[in-house]
C-alpha cells in the first residue's frame, strides 16, 4: 500500500517566455497556487509562478488563460 | 509514472512559424484577449472529433486576421467579412471538407452582414465562430454593431446613442429567424465556469459538421481588455454583469438530432464536363499527362515592365503545354502599364502543380541588374542564370558555382530584325540550354500560336529564336 507522501500530487507547468501576464489563471485557480511574478521574463512581462504545493489539476488555469502554449496541468495516473 | 496532460491541442502549430518574431510561440494576441481561449476550444474539440485533417479554417479581417498561423489545418485568409461567401465554395467544392468562419463583431455583423444572413438561409455547411467583443479591435476600439447603448468606445466617447447609431445588433437571435440553420448558440469565454459550457456548444457545432448536417452558428462573448481598458478582473465582471444581459447567454436551436445529413451532386470538373460546360472545342488543347520522371522545373523571368518578361513566360508555357505537361505561369506586376518592375514564375512539371510561385529558381532569365540582383541570390545550386548583357559586369551578384550566361540578347534581336524581340532571343538559349527539355517544336509551335494575330512576327521571331540558339551553340559550353 502507499503512503500518501508517495502519491504524485498534479503539477502546472509554465512556460515562461509565452506569459503575458493578464492574470486570468490567478483569477480563476481555486486554490490559489498561482501568482504573479515581482520579475519580468523577457518580453517585458510579470509571469506566473506556482506556490509549488496544492495544485488538484482542476485544469482551469489551463482554459482559462489565453495562450496555447503558456501553461500544462499533469495530472497523474493513479494505478488501482 | 503516467500522467495525462492538459496542454496545447495537436489542432494547433507548437510552434507559430507563419508568424516569427522574438517569441514564435506565442500568439500576437494582447493580454487576457478572448481568441486565443477560443482557439484553444476549437482546436481541442478538432483533436477529439478527430476532423483535423479534414478541417479548413478561414480566418476574417480583424485582430484574428492570422488565425491561420495558430491552426494546423487547411486555412484561408478572405477579404473582410466575405468568411461565408469564400466557406461556401470551400463546403461546396470539397463536400467532405469542414469548414470553420472565424470572424469578429466588425466582419460578421457590419460590413459581412449579407453575406452572413444567405449563407445562414442557405443552411450551407460552415460552423460559424462569431467573437463578439462589443468593439473594432484590431482598428483600435471603435464602436462596432454589437456595441451596447452607453458603451464608451473611441468613436463614441459619451456612450452609444440610440439616435445616433442604433441599437446593438443581436446576431444569434437574428439568425434563428432563419429556418435553415441547425444549431445556433451564445456562450461565453469569461471566466472558467463559462469556458466550460463554451467548449461544449463548439464541441456540438463541429460534431454538426462532422455528420455533414448544415449550419452551425456560436457567438462568443470575450473579452477585449486593450480596447474596453479593462484588467483581466474588470473584464470578466463587464461581461458577466452588463453583456450578458444585453446578449443573453442560451441555447437557440439545435436541430442536430431531427435533420440528415445533407447531399449534394458530385461535382465533375473533367475536362470534358468543363469544355461542355463553356462550349469549347475538344480537340484545341490536349490533356497535361502525368510523366513520372519529369521533375518539377522553376523558371523566373525578370525585368522592367515592358521588355515582354510576362510575354515570354506566356510563350514558355505554351511550349511545355504543346507537350503536354503540367504548367503554371504567374505574373507580379506593379500598377503601371510600362516601366516599373515585372516578373513571373512559370513552373513545367510532369505532375500536377501545387503553388505556382517559384522561390527557388531552376533557371532565371534577367533582364536588368536589379532583377539579376533581387532573384540571383534564391536561384538553385544547379541552377542556370540567364541574364542581358547589358547588364554589364555581374561577379559580384551571380552566387559562387552557379552556372550564369550574359547574352546578347538586345543584338541578336535588332540583327535579326527586331529589336523588340529581345525576350525571345533569351528563349532561345534557354531552349538550348535544355534544362527545360522542350523540343525545337514546342518553342516554334508556341511562338505560332503567341502571334497567330499578327502573321509576320512568326518568322521574325522564329529567327530570333533559331539566332539564339545558334549563338548558344557557339558562345556557351
Amino acid at each position: 500500500m502507499l503512503a500518501k507522501s508517495d502519491i504524485k500530487e498534479p503539477y502546472p507547468v509554465i512556460h515562461i517566455i509565452e506569459c503575458k501576464g493578464c492574470g486570468r489563471c490567478v483569477l480563476d485557480c481555486p486554490k490559489s497556487v498561482l501568482e504573479l511574478s515581482n520579475d519580468l521574463n523577457e518580453r517585458g512581462y510579470h509571469y506566473i509562478v506556482y506556490s509549488g504545493a496544492g495544485c488538484t489539476g482542476c485544469g482551469n488555469c489551463y482554459y482559462t488563460c489565453p495562450e496555447p502554449s503558456a501553461l500544462e496541468v499533469h495530472l497523474p495516473i493513479r494505478e488501482k | 509514472m503516467a500522467e495525462k496532460v492538459l496542454k496545447r491541442p495537436d489542432s494547433m502549430y507548437a510552434e507559430f512559424t507563419r508568424k516569427g518574431g522574438a517569441a514564435p510561440t506565442a500568439t500576437h494576441y494582447c493580454p487576457g484577449c478572448g481568441h486565443g481561449i477560443i482557439h484553444k476550444l476549437i482546436a481541442e474539440a478538432m483533436d477529439e472529433l478527430e476532423i483535423q485533417d479534414r478541417s479548413v479554417m478561414i480566418s476574417p479581417v480583424g485582430c484574428a486576421v492570422f488565425a491561420y498561423y495558430y491552426f494546423d489545418c487547411g486555412n484561408l485568409q478572405v477579404a473582410h467579412g466575405r468568411a461565408p461567401a469564400v466557406g461556401t465554395g470551400m463546403s461546396r467544392a470539397r463536400d467532405d471538407s469542414i469548414v470553420m468562419a472565424y470572424q469578429g463583431d466588425g466582419d460578421l455583423a457590419s460590413i459581412g452582414l449579407n453575406e452572413t444572413i444567405q449563407a445562414a438561409n442557405r443552411g450551407e455547411k460552415i460552423a460559424v465562430f462569431f467573437v463578439n467583443n462589443t468593439v473594432y479591435g484590431m482598428t483600435g476600439g471603435q464602436m462596432a454593431p454589437t456595441t451596447m447603448i452607453g458603451e464608451k468606445t473611441v468613436t463614441c466617447p459619451e456612450g452609444r446613442c440610440a439616435e445616433e447609431a442604433g441599437y446593438p445588433l443581436h446576431m444569434a437571435e437574428l439568425l434563428n429567424e432563419l429556418k435553415a440553420p441547425v444549431f445556433i448558440e451564445r456562450v461565453s469565454v469569461s471566466d472558467i465556469s463559462h469556458i466550460r459550457k463554451a467548449k461544449k456548444a463548439v464541441k456540438k457545432a463541429l460534431q454538426v459538421q462532422k455528420e455533414g448536417k448544415g449550419y452551425a452558428f456560436v457567438e462568443f462573448l470575450a473579452a477585449c481588455p486593450t480596447n474596453l481598458r479593462q484588467s483581466s478582473e474588470q473584464s470578466i465582471r463587464f461581461i458577466n454583469e452588463e453583456v450578458e444581459k444585453e446578449f443573453p447567454l442560451k441555447n437557440f436551436r439545435n436541430l442536430s438530432e431531427q435533420v440528415h445529413p445533407i447531399v449534394r451532386g458530385k461535382s465533375d470538373y473533367s475536362k470534358e464536363a468543363l469544355d461542355n460546360i463553356f462550349d469549347l472545342e475538344h480537340d484545341s488543347s490536349m490533356d497535361s499527362m502525368d510523366i513520372p520522371d519529369f521533375d518539377q522545373i522553376g523558371v523566373k523571368i525578370a525585368g522592367f515592365g515592358g521588355q515582354g518578361v510576362l510575354s515570354m513566360g506566356l510563350i514558355l508555357a505554351r511550349a511545355a503545354c504543346d507537350e503536354q505537361l503540367h504548367v503554371s505561369w504567374y505574373p507580379s506586376y506593379g500598377p503601371e502599364q510600362r516601366g516599373g518592375t515585372s516578373n513571373c514564375s512559370v513552373i513545367i512539371s510532369g505532375s500536377s502543380i501545387g503553388s505556382p510561385v517559384v522561390y527557388q529558381p531552376d533557371i532565371l532569365v534577367a533582364f536588368n541588374r536589379p532583377s539579376l540582383e533581387k532573384f540571383a541570390k534564391d536561384v538553385k545550386k544547379d541552377g542556370v542564370i540567364i541574364y542581358d548583357s547589358t547588364v554589364g559586369d555581374c561577379d559580384t551578384i551571380v552566387p559562387e558555382g552557379i552556372t550564369s550566361i550574359s547574352v546578347p540578347a538586345t543584338r541578336i534581336a535588332m540583327e535579326a530584325g527586331s529589336k523588340k524581340g529581345a525576350n525571345t532571343a533569351m528563349l532561345g538559349v534557354m531552349l538550348a540550354i535544355g534544362r527545360t527539355r522542350l523540343s525545337d517544336d514546342a518553342f516554334n509551335r508556341a511562338i505560332e500560336e503567341t502571334f497567330a494575330h499578327k502573321p509576320k512576327l512568326i518568322s521574325l521571331n522564329q529567327k530570333i529564336l533559331n539566332d539564339a540558339t545558334e549563338w548558344t551553340k557557339s558562345n556557351v559550353e
